[in-house]
């Protein structure tokens, strides 16, 4: 799914019409750099993950994988494990009963659903579970299944290069933008770039794993699970259970991050939740870290040729991305790697076309800036080739290649400051120090290379619910059917509610994740924030409706018999409009007074298809990512030593949990670089390195120097606050620039993640 | 995990009896010590090994660091490997040692892990680590699945056409350029064997990994005493900046007489099938200048015999760097 498909799935409900109230200046918790409210419980151990939850006759279920990635399961024994002591029952094609598909709203991850036929289609695919007593006995019993499998041909192969159907045949590419005549104007060009990069299969790896403890009763599912959407985990199993939506509700109070992995549900949902309601026990399941990597999705692989026709002076004629990437057997999973092509630079020719190609891997989901991260590794690799050819400073060229109009829709940009990100960033990063010739720079013993690269990442935000209660002791509860994936929901929920009412964040109690609250958005694609945050400020401005409207009725109250229309609340006082703040009382007085436990309010706002304003605008973030790296050229050792990283995200709500964002995505972005590939073994179709020790992500010895700057420009198209929501948009740029600095300080220039020791010892750079 | 039966041995003699009654002391033994537990309770998780009994030998006086009176140093066998790593005497007088530890695991692993636990923690081959695959290490006879599958992290010195397994651990490397002894209580006694004959090349029997036998235990690792003016260095390379196994390493002991290497000690890590004595390198090196001429010429010597799988060829030009470097930096003060 693309962002804009992303944008299209998360407009839950009817469109609602934009409310658009006088913005006003937001107070100074808007912005502040606020501790997560939920940080003591984090770090006292006291948020419950899903795996957390424990109920009295809880059962334990561990599944057992394929061990080949094609072909039919020929026979399955569990004689064996059904005699193991506190074995409760194994679960597989020939018992699980009917698990359903679902067509009617929301999104699943896999369309099939576990144990559907006997069809093995990637290594790894769950076959059976067993139940046990305990985890130890559910494991013991697992690993006693016996499944005999009749091997079919399958294909795990990295080169993308399949011979597959011509442009717009039933196969081919898809043309997913065009404009102008790129060929002709490639062909004309005076300089051209012409290469193919590629981006390998990343695993997700949140450190929580994926887990889920149901519980069934009379009928009615509880599902703890660690979810990036509630709301479409209870519609989406719902029908996958085949009952009733009101019979299922799903709970993710705390989330050990997910990074696009947790946003639809996995096979290990149903199968938990069957083996409840067949024991009519509580069961608990917890995907392993080995499973991690291949039963809960992973960024496909991507192959891109680029190419680039411009002129000595630096226009660019033509722009032509055709990417491929590939997808499970299963499911048509496009990774758009053409999100950012159409609109980042100008030019007046331009076709990216996009193709899948099959393979006996596990579904693909979305992973962190889906699509445009791969797509900007391969773009702005060629943009610094083109500099380079270009004998230009990559920064200015693409100042010079900079543009306000979106070519692809032909609108402005609600906002777009790319240029002062360059330019903020060229600064804070000293890049006018720059020598660009290669190994050129030293820092003692060591040669440095500096790169850069720009981000975008698209701006949404889907309809959303919220409710506020303000009560009578003076404190607040908000609440919403949206998650908190560790990026910090919870705070940003809390300063919104504050900056409306006055009280302060410690006062309010946020409930999020549940899916019997009212509907809030899914944690993805960068949305959350900008999608909840209009519903809490309409419901907090409901509820201070009704504290207006109880402040005239009580004979007590000194507003009694006013219009209630001529009052106002600030900073959590009831005054008159006319008058000072302290002028009035403070709203619980009003409540007690009116013998009110809380005034209560809703909030329902549209997302971004019922503003019809924004329609008329191109919105997304954008940025710009300066990368140092230290080479050692003696042994071959490369490490990222500085970054600086600039964001135009709109209005940043929490200064604190914005950066952290940003610097986390540098560490994710120095893994993708560096570090990070999924490995199948071509033998067998075994996603061979599936542990922590063989799949190396950086550690915090291998974490830079970090430096990250927020433009804080609020959008004006955004709603009230003006904020775009950030998290993609930190790590789309880092790749691209490591692999540039990479460049400049050993000549060797890396086009297929991530740069390795190998590529690097045919360095020719010496000291 | 399969379920076990789990003890505690209160004397070394106990130890052997209940160890002794195992058929192997190698892949497939049915009797276990566990000593920190860091390499073999993870195994077991893993269904590598299934042992029908575990016996604790954490409550044996193994743990102490004590000289010995010609100027060397015993290293009890459940001596952990902070302990070793941050010991006195090992920081001043077998510094390199103290940096392999140092580059190995983390700080909670290395808390736990012991000396000889360390000297027996197994490959990190990851055919070797699941049960789905061939491997003869595990299973013998049943065929190498490393040999043209994911093999970057594997052997290029010392491989037989039935394994290609590095022994993956930093401390041993240190060990086998200090020249250490291994000593030993079996059911026939005791013995001392120096560590370059306490590993054993895969050959046709990848299944054993050491010279010991059923009951065998180790009791301590001698150093000997350290040559007046030694230089010693560990440099280990690898993908990220912490928390790996090595790509390569390089553990080298140097004595200069007038810019003249005196003598030399040379091991490799990270490339072979077993902690990498080179020779050959020491032969070079010995008696020449120390320059980076020699340096290079010990490090074609030491991996002239490298016989690279298909994904591991840059080792050997990165395993001669890491032997260059750590050569050039263990001299450069000299
Ligand atoms: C995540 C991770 C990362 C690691 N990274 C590194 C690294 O970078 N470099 C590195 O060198 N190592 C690394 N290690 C390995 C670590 O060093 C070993 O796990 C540790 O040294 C083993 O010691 P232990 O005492 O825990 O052994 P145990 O697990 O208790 O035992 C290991 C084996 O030795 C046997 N044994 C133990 N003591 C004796 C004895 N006295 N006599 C006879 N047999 C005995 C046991 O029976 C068992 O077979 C890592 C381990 C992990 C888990
Ligand atoms: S290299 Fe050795 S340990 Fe690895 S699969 Fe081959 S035999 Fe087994």
């Amino acid at each position: 799914m693309d962002f804009s498909e992303f944008i299209d799935f998360i407009q839950t409900g009817a469109p609602v019409p934009p409310t658009n109230p006088a913005a006003p200046e937001p107070s100074s918790v808007i912005g502040a750099a606020l501790p997560r409210i939920d940080g003591p419980l984090k770090t006292t151990g006291s948020a419950r993950y899903a795996s957390d939850y424990n109920f009295p006759r809880m059962a334990y279920a561990v599944p057992v994988c394929a061990t080949i990635a094609s072909g039919k399961i020929s026979s399955l024994d569990t004689s064996a494990a059904d005699k193991m002591p506190g074995v409760l029952l194994v679960l597989h094609h020939g018992n699980i009963g009917p698990l359903f598909r679902n067509a009617s709203g929301g999104r699943n991850s896999e369309n099939r659903p576990p144990f559907e036929d006997e069809t093995i289609y990637y290594w790894g695919q769950y076959v059976a579970v067993a139940i046990a007593e305990t985890f130890q006995q559910a494991q013991a019993a697992a690993a006693a299944v016996r499944v005999q499998y009749t091997p079919d041909k399958f294909n795990v192969a990295t080169s993308l290069d399949d011979s597959i159907p011509a442009i717009g045949a039933p196969g081919g590419p898809r043309i997913a933008s065009h404009r102008g005549d790129p060929d002709a104007a490639f062909h004309a060009a005076p300089i051209q770039i012409d290469q193919t990069y590629a981006t390998p299969a990343e695993t997700h790896n949140p450190m929580e794993m994926h887990a889920t403890v149901a519980v069934w009763d009379n009928g009615k599912y509880t599902l703890y699970e660690t979810s990036q959407g509630v709301v479409n985990h209870q519609l989406v199993m719902a029908q996958v259970l085949g009952i009733p939506k009101e019979n299922v509700e799903i709970i993710s109070r705390f989330i050990g991050s997910g990074f696009g992995g947790k946003l639809f549900p996995w096979p290990h949902s149903a199968l938990a939740a069957v083996a409840a309601r067949q024991l009519n026990r509580p069961v608990k399941l917890t995907v392993s870290r080995k499973m991690m990597f291949s039963n809960v999705g992973h960024r496909p692989r991507t192959q891109q040729r680029i190419r680039l026709g411009a002129t000595p002076d630096g226009k660019l004629l033509s722009l032509q991305q055709d990417y491929r990437n590939h997808t499970s057997i299963t499911d048509d999973i496009r990774e758009n790697c053409g999100e950012a092509t159409p609109f980042l630079y100008s030019t007046a020719n331009l076709q990216v076309t996009s193709a899948l190609v099959r393979r006996n891997v596990g579904t693909p989901t979305p992973m962190r800036g889906p699509g445009a991260v791969p797509g900007l590794f391969a773009l702005e690799s060629a943009i610094d080739e083109l500099a380079i050819k270009l004998k230009k400073d990559p920064v200015q060229l693409r100042l010079d290649l900079d543009t306000l109009i979106d070519e692809e829709k032909n609108k402005p940009f609600s906002s777009r400051h790319l240029k002062e990100c360059l330019l903020v960033g060229s600064e804070k990063f000293g890049w006018a120090k720059r020598n660009p010739e290669i190994g050129s720079m030293r820092k003692g013993d060591l040669i440095l290379g500096w790169g850069v690269a720009v981000a975008s990442w698209g701006a949404g935000r889907g309809g959303s619910e919220a409710s506020v209660l303000l009560r009578a002791d003076g404190s607040a509860r908000v609440s919403s059917a949206s998650q908190d994936i560790g990026t910090g929901t919870y705070t940003v929920v809390a300063q919104i509610l504050s900056d409306k009412t006055g009280i302060p964040v410690n006062r309010i109690n946020v409930v999020l994740g549940d899916s019997s609250l009212v509907a809030g958005p899914m944690s993805g694609g960068s949305t959350a924030t900008a999608s909840i945050i209009p519903s809490v400020a309409a419901a907090a401005n409901a509820a201070i409706k009704v504290v207006l409207a109880s402040a005239v009725r009580p004979a007590a109250s000194p507003f009694f018999g006013q219009d209630p229309d001529t009052l106002t609340m600030t900073a959590g006082r009831v005054h008159r409009k006319d008058q000072t703040p302290d002028s009035g009382i403070p709203f619980q007085d009003i409540l007690r007074m009116a013998n009110l436990a809380s005034a209560n309010g809703d909030g329902k706002t549209g997302g971004h298809g019922s503003d019809t304003k924004a329609l008329d605008y191109s919105m997304h973030s954008f940025g710009a990512q300066f990368v140092e790296v230290e080479w050692d050229p003696g042994i071959a050792k490369l490490r990222v030593s500085r970054v600086v990283s600039v964001v135009d995200g709109g209005r940043i709500i929490n200064k604190r949990t914005a950066t952290n964002q940003m610097a986390g995505a540098v560490v994710m972005g120095i893994g993708m670089g560096l570090l990070e590939q999924t490995i199948y073994d071509p033998r067998n179709g075994h996603p061979i390195n599936d542990n922590f020790a063989d799949y190396v992500v950086p550690t915090a010895a291998d974490s830079p120097d970090i430096d990250v700057h927020f433009l804080d420009i609020p959008d004006p198209l955004m709603g009230e606050y003006g904020a775009r929501g950030i998290g993609e948009i930190g790590l789309a740029g880092i790749a691209p620039a490591i692999t540039a600095a990479v460049y400049h300080a050993t000549g060797v220039r890396v086009r297929e993640l991530p740069v390795r020791i190998e590529d690097l010892l045919t360095s020719k750079v010496q000291i | 995990m399969d379920a076990f039966n789990f003890t505690r041995a209160t004397t070394l003699d106990q130890a052997v009896q209940s160890a002794a009654q195992s058929p192997t002391a190698h892949s497939g033994a049915t009797v276990r010590f566990v000593a920190g537990g860091t390499n073999l309770i993870d195994m077991m998780k893993i269904y590598v090994e299934r042992p029908s009994q575990l016996v604790d030998i954490n409550d044996l006086p193994l743990d102490k660091i004590t000289p010995t009176p010609n100027g060397g140093l015993v290293l009890g066998a459940l001596a952990r490997n902070s302990d070793v790593a941050n010991h006195p005497t090992v920081l001043r007088d077998y510094p390199v040692l103290s940096q392999a530890l140092l580059s190995g695991a983390s700080p909670q692993l290395r808390n736990m892990a012991t000396t000889g636990g360390n000297l027996l923690q197994r490959t990190r081959c990851v055919y070797f680590r699941d049960t789905a695959h061939a491997c003869n290490k595990r299973e013998p006879g049943t065929g190498c699945s490393a040999i043209g599958g994911h093999n970057r992290m594997l052997a290029i010195l010392g491989t037989s056409p039935d394994c290609i397994a590095t022994n993956p651990s930093d401390q041993n490397v240190a060990l086998t350029a200090l020249e250490a002894t291994i000593q030993i209580q079996g059911p026939k006694g005791q013995r001392s064997v120096p560590i370059h004959d306490f590993y054993l090349l895969p050959g046709t029997t990848p299944n054993r990994d050491t010279i010991l036998e059923p009951g065998d235990l180790i009791t301590s690792v001698t150093l000997p005493p350290p040559t007046p003016g030694s230089k010693s260095l560990y440099l280990k390379l690898r993908d990220r900046a912490a928390y790996e196994f090595a790509l390569a390493s390089a553990a080298v002991v140097l004595t200069l007489d007038h810019g003249k290497i005196h003598t030399a000690r040379v091991a490799l890590g990270g490339v072979g099938t077993k902690p990498w004595r080179s020779l050959e390198a020491e032969h070079i090196l010995q008696g020449r200048s120390a320059d980076p001429a020699t340096f290079r010429l010990a490090a074609e010597a030491a991996l002239k015999n490298a016989h690279p799988q298909s994904e591991n060829a840059f080792k050997v030009e990165l395993s001669k760097r890491c032997l260059v470097r750590a050569l050039t930096t263990a001299t450069r003060n000299a």
